[in-house]
C-alpha cells in the first residue's frame, strides 16, 4: 500500500473536530445557518435509539460481569466508549504528578454518559479574581453569556426551580421531579444546618419539548443513553438535527492529526487518519472549529507546527496547554438505621439526584478560595456488580429483621434476609468544587511518545495546591454534619490529611478545562473573547479549553452556550466577509 | 402489557425513525481493511467487546472439583427458602466462574482459598470440603464465616469466605430471582410522582414543608 494522503475535492465552509457538546452545538448552529460543514469524530457512529447500541433497561444478568466497570470504566452498560485508558492511545505524566484523562470516542463524545447536571456559571464565576485576587477574570461576564444560556435552555431542555440565588442564575426550567425519600431527609437536615438543598438542574425532559424527543420515563439510566432522546446528549439533540439540514458531512473513526496552515499561517484544513483503513486524509475548509475536548484540542494545536507557528498553532503566547484544571471532588457516605426494612416501590427516578446543594458560603471568609456544590446519592437502586459486598461490616453492627444484632458475616437464611433488610439504607454525597487555574498545571507534547497512529501524545503535569486540599477538608466536615444530622452512622473513617481529605486525583471528575484560555491580551491567552485564536483568525475553539476558570459548576452548559456564541460570531463574521 | 409495549406507549410515540445513511462513506475505499470492532455493534456491545467476553467465557480456569466446591459454598451462603430459590437456582456458580476469569485480582485469593479450605478440612476431618458430611461442613464454615469471632489461625479462611460471600451475594442479587427476593421493582418505564403517601407519613415527611 502506497503512502498517499487523500485529499477531499471540496472545500467546506467549516471543518469541526469533535462531536461532543461544543462540536455538536457548532455543527447545528453553523449548518442551520447555511454553512457546509465537515464534522470529524475520532470514534464511530452512535444512536441510543438504535437496538445495535441500546443498553438502557437491560438487566444486570444480561452482562456476564453484571455491569461491572472493569472494562468500561462506568460499567458494562455505560454509554461511554473509551475511558481513562484507551488501547493504543497513551498519555504520560511528569514524575511526581498525576492526571487521569478520560476520553470518549463516539458521536456525541462524553455527553452520552454524563450526569446531565446543567448549571449556569454565575456573575461571580466569570470574575473571581476580583474577589480573591487569584487566577484571572474571564474577558467576558455573565451578561455576555446569559442570552446563550437562555437559548440553550429552550433548545435542549433543563428542569429546575427558580430560586433567585445571586450566583446561581435561574434558567428557563421544566418542572423538576419530586425528591426521593432520602432526599427529603437531606433537605430537612440542610434546613437545620443552613445548607441550601434545592431541586437539581438536569437536562432531562420531564415534559416533551418537541416532536423529535420523548419525555423521561424515570429509569434513572441517563448514563446509558436514552432511546427516547429524553436527556441531552450531543449525538441525539445536536448532531442528528444538524445532519438533517443536509449541510453536514460526518467523518467517523477519523482521528485528527494536524490543523494544516498555508505559507501565511492561515489554516486551510485538517488532516486525519481513518481508523478503519489506516489511511491519511485531509479535509479542507475556510474555517476550522476545534471541539475535541480541552486537552485533545490543545494536543492537536501543539502538534500543528509550521514555520509560521513554531511552538504549535495558536501558541505564540506559550500559554497553550497551560492553566489546565479539573473540578475538585471528595465523597462520604453513611448508614441510615431508620431506613432499614423499607417499603418497596420504584424510586429509580431520573438519572442522578433530584436535589443538590449549590455553594452557599460566598459571603463567608474561609481558609480556601472558591467553593463547591454537593451532589447526593442513595435509595433503592438497581443491583449491579458489587451489590452486597461488605455485609460483614454491616450486619454485626446493626440489628437485623428480628431486632437482634447477629455476629458479623455469617451465611444461610439469616444472611440472605440481611441483604433485604439493609437494602436502600445508605446515603452518600460528593462535593464538586472549583480549583484555581495555575500556569504550572499543564499538558504538553511528550517528546518521546506517539500513539498507534503516530501522533505525538500529551504529557501532563498537575498538582493540587493547599487551596484545593483545604476545600476538600471543608467538604468532609460538611458531609459529616449533614449525615449525622440525618441520623446516619458514618461509613469508614473520615479521610484526613494522609489522603488530602479524600480529594480525587486531577482528571477523575472529568471537568478538565483551561488549556486554550480566552483573554483580551494575546500574550496571556490563546483565544480572544469570541473563542477565536489570536494567532489564526479562522480557527476557533468551542470546547472547555477556553475557560479561564471553571467555577464549581459542571462545564457542559457553559460549553454549549459558548459554542453557540462562537458559532453565531462565525456566521456574523462570514456575512461581513471578515472570515 | 409487556415491558416493551409499555415503553413504547409511554415514550416512543413521538420519536422519529433513526436517521439512515448519515455516516459519510464517500472517502472510504470500497473494501475497508478495517478491524470490524470500530463500528460493529450488537446489543449495546462492540464486536471487540463481544469477542473478548466470548473468549473469557471459553477459557478454562477452575477445575471440576473447584467448581463443585464453589457451588456448594454459594448454596450455603444463600440457600433457597420456601418461596425463593437460592444460589443454585440463580446459577451463582457460573457467574463466579466467569468473573474470576474476568477479574484476575480474584484468581489467587479464590484458588488459594479453596485449597486452604480443603487443607483445613483434611486436617480436621481427613477429607476435602465437598466429601465432608454436612455437619462437618457446617463445623468448618462456622470457624471462618464470622470475622469477629474467628480464631486468629483462621484469618486466611475468613478472608476467603468474605470474598466468597461477596461474590455470591452479587451473583445472586443481580439475577431475576435475586430481584424478586430483594423486592427491587425498578428498571422499567414508569411515572415518578414522589414518595407514596403512607411512606411519607411513616417518616413524618411531606412535600409541603
Amino acid at each position: 500500500m502506497s503512502f498517499q494522503i487523500k485529499e477531499q475535492p471540496i472545500v467546506y465552509d467549516v471543518c469541526i473536530v469533535g462531536s461532543g457538546a461544543g462540536g455538536g452545538m457548532a455543527a447545528k448552529v453553523l449548518a442551520e445557518g447555511g454553512a457546509k460543514v465537515a464534522l470529524i469524530e475520532a470514534g464511530p457512529w452512535y444512536d441510543p435509539a438504535d437496538p445495535k447500541y441500546i443498553t438502557q433497561l437491560k438487566n444486570p444478568w444480561e452482562s456476564p460481569r453484571r455491569g461491572a466497570g472493569n472494562h468500561r470504566p462506568f460499567g458494562d452498560f455505560d454509554a461511554a466508549w473509551g475511558g481513562w485508558e484507551i488501547d493504543g492511545e497513551p498519555y504520560t505524566r511528569k514524575k511526581g504528578t498525576e492526571f487521569d484523562w478520560f476520553r470518549s470516542r463516539m458521536i456525541g463524545g462524553r455527553t452520552n454518559h454524563w450526569g446531565r447536571i446543567s448549571l449556569r456559571f454565575g456573575p461571580l464565576d466569570f470574575k473571581r479574581k476580583d474577589v480573591d485576587g487569584l487566577g484571572d477574570n474571564w474577558p467576558i461576564g455573565y451578561e455576555d453569556v446569559k442570552p446563550y444560556y437562555d437559548k440553550v435552555d429552550r433548545l435542549v431542555g433543563v428542569f429546575g426551580s427558580v430560586e433567585n440565588i445571586p450566583n446561581e442564575p435561574d434558567g428557563i426550567f421544566l418542572p423538576p421531579p419530586k425528591p426521593r425519600l432520602h432526599e427529603l431527609m437531606i433537605k430537612k437536615a440542610g434546613k437545620k444546618l443552613n445548607i441550601p438543598v434545592i431541586p437539581s438542574r438536569l437536562s432531562i425532559l420531564t415534559k416533551p419539548i418537541n416532536n423529535e424527543r420523548g419525555s423521561c420515563f424515570y429509569c434513572s439510566q441517563c448514563s446509558r443513553g436514552c432511546q427516547a432522546y429524553a436527556d441531552f446528549s450531543s449525538s441525539s439533540v445536536l448532531v442528528k438535527p444538524a445532519i438533517k439540514t443536509g449541510n453536514v458531512k460526518v467523518f467517523t473513526n477519523a482521528m485528527a492529526r494536524e490543523v494544516l496552515t498555508d505559507k501565511e499561517g492561515i489554516a486551510t484544513g485538517v488532516s486525519y487518519v481513518n481508523k478503519d483503513n489506516g489511511q491519511e486524509y485531509t479535509v479542507r475548509a475556510n474555517v476550522i472549529v476545534l471541539a475535541a475536548s480541552a486537552c485533545e484540542t490543545a494536543r492537536l494545536l501543539l502538534n500543528s507546527k509550521s514555520s509560521r507557528h513554531t511552538k504549535g498553532l495558536g501558541n505564540s503566547s506559550g500559554v497553550l496547554g497551560k492553566y489546565l484544571h479539573d473540578s475538585t471532588g471528595a465523597s462520604r457516605s453513611a448508614f441510615m438505621p431508620h431506613l432499614v426494612d423499607r417499603q418497596r416501590y420504584n424510586e429509580d427516578g431520573v438519572g442522578g439526584a433530584h436535589i443538590y446543594s449549590p455553594w452557599w458560603l460566598n459571603d463567608k471568609k474561609l481558609d480556601f478560595p472558591r467553593g463547591y456544590h454537593i451532589e447526593y446519592g442513595g435509595g433503592m437502586g438497581m443491583p449491579g456488580y458489587g451489590f452486597g459486598f461488605g455485609m460483614e461490616n454491616t450486619n454485626g453492627k446493626y440489628a437485623g429483621k428480628d431486632g437482634k444484632i447477629k455476629p458479623a458475616g455469617g451465611y444461610g437464611l439469616g444472611l440472605k434476609e440481611d441483604y433485604r433488610h439493609f437494602f436502600g439504607a445508605n446515603v452518600g454525597m460528593s462535593g464538586r468544587g472549583e480549583a484555581i487555574a495555575r500556569e504550572d498545571n499543564f499538558c504538553e507534547i511528550d517528546p518521546n511518545v506517539v500513539d498507534k497512529y503516530g501522533i505525538p501524545v500529551l504529557r501532563f503535569q498537575y498538582k493540587w495546591s493547599d487551596y484545593e486540599i483545604k476545600q476538600a477538608k471543608h467538604m468532609q466536615d460538611t458531609f459529616e454534619e449533614l449525615l449525622l444530622e440525618m441520623g446516619g452512622i458514618l461509613n469508614g473513617t473520615k479521610p484526613g490529611p494522609e489522603s488530602n481529605y479524600g480529594l480525587a486525583a486531577p482528571g477523575r471528575i472529568i471537568h478538565e478545562v483551561g488549556t486554550t484560555r480566552m483573554g483580551d491580551d494575546p500574550s496571556k491567552s490563546v483565544t480572544n473573547r469570541y473563542s477565536q485564536l489570536h494567532d489564526s483568525r479562522n480557527v476557533f475553539v468551542v470546547d472547555a479549553g477556553t475557560f479561564v476558570s471553571q467555577a464549581d459548576k459542571n462545564p457542559t452548559w457553559t460549553i454549549l452556550a459558548m459554542s453557540m456564541r462562537a458559532s453565531e460570531y462565525i456566521i456574523d463574521q462570514r456575512k461581513k466577509a471578515n472570515l | 402489557m409487556k415491558r416493551r409495549d409499555t415503553l413504547k406507549a409511554l415514550s416512543l410515540s413521538a420519536i422519529t425513525a433513526t436517521i439512515a445513511g448519515t455516516e459519510a462513506h464517500a472517502d472510504v475505499p470500497k473494501k475497508p481493511v478495517a478491524p470490524p470492532s470500530l463500528s460493529d455493534f450488537k446489543n449495546g456491545k462492540s464486536a471487540a467487546e463481544l469477542a473478548r467476553d466470548a473468549k473469557i467465557a471459553a477459557e478454562p480456569f477452575f477445575s471440576v472439583h473447584e467448581m463443585q466446591t464453589i457451588r456448594l459454598l454459594a448454596d450455603f451462603i444463600i440457600p433457597a427458602d420456601g418461596q425463593f430459590g437460592g444460589a443454585t437456582e440463580a446459577k451463582v456458580g457460573d457467574f463466579i466462574g466467569f468473573i474470576v476469569k474476568d477479574m484476575p485480582q480474584h484468581q489467587t485469593p479464590m484458588r488459594g482459598g479453596l485449597v486452604w479450605l480443603d487443607t483445613q478440612c483434611a486436617k480436621q476431618f481427613g477429607k476435602k470440603f465437598v466429601a465432608c458430611t454436612k455437619d462437618q461442613q457446617i463445623k468448618m464454615l462456622d470457624q471462618i464465616a464470622y470475622p469477629e469471632q474467628a480464631k486468629p489461625e483462621m484469618s486466611q479462611g475468613v478472608a476467603f469466605f468474605n470474598l466468597m460471600r461477596n461474590l455470591t451475594a452479587t451473583g445472586y442479587f443481580t439475577t431475576e430471582v435475586g430481584f424478586k427476593y430483594l423486592g427491587y421493582v425498578g428498571n422499567r418505564p414508569n411515572a415518578w410522582d414522589g414518595v407514596p403517601a403512607e411512606v411519607l407519613k411513616k417518616y413524618k415527611l411531606s412535600y409541603d414543608s
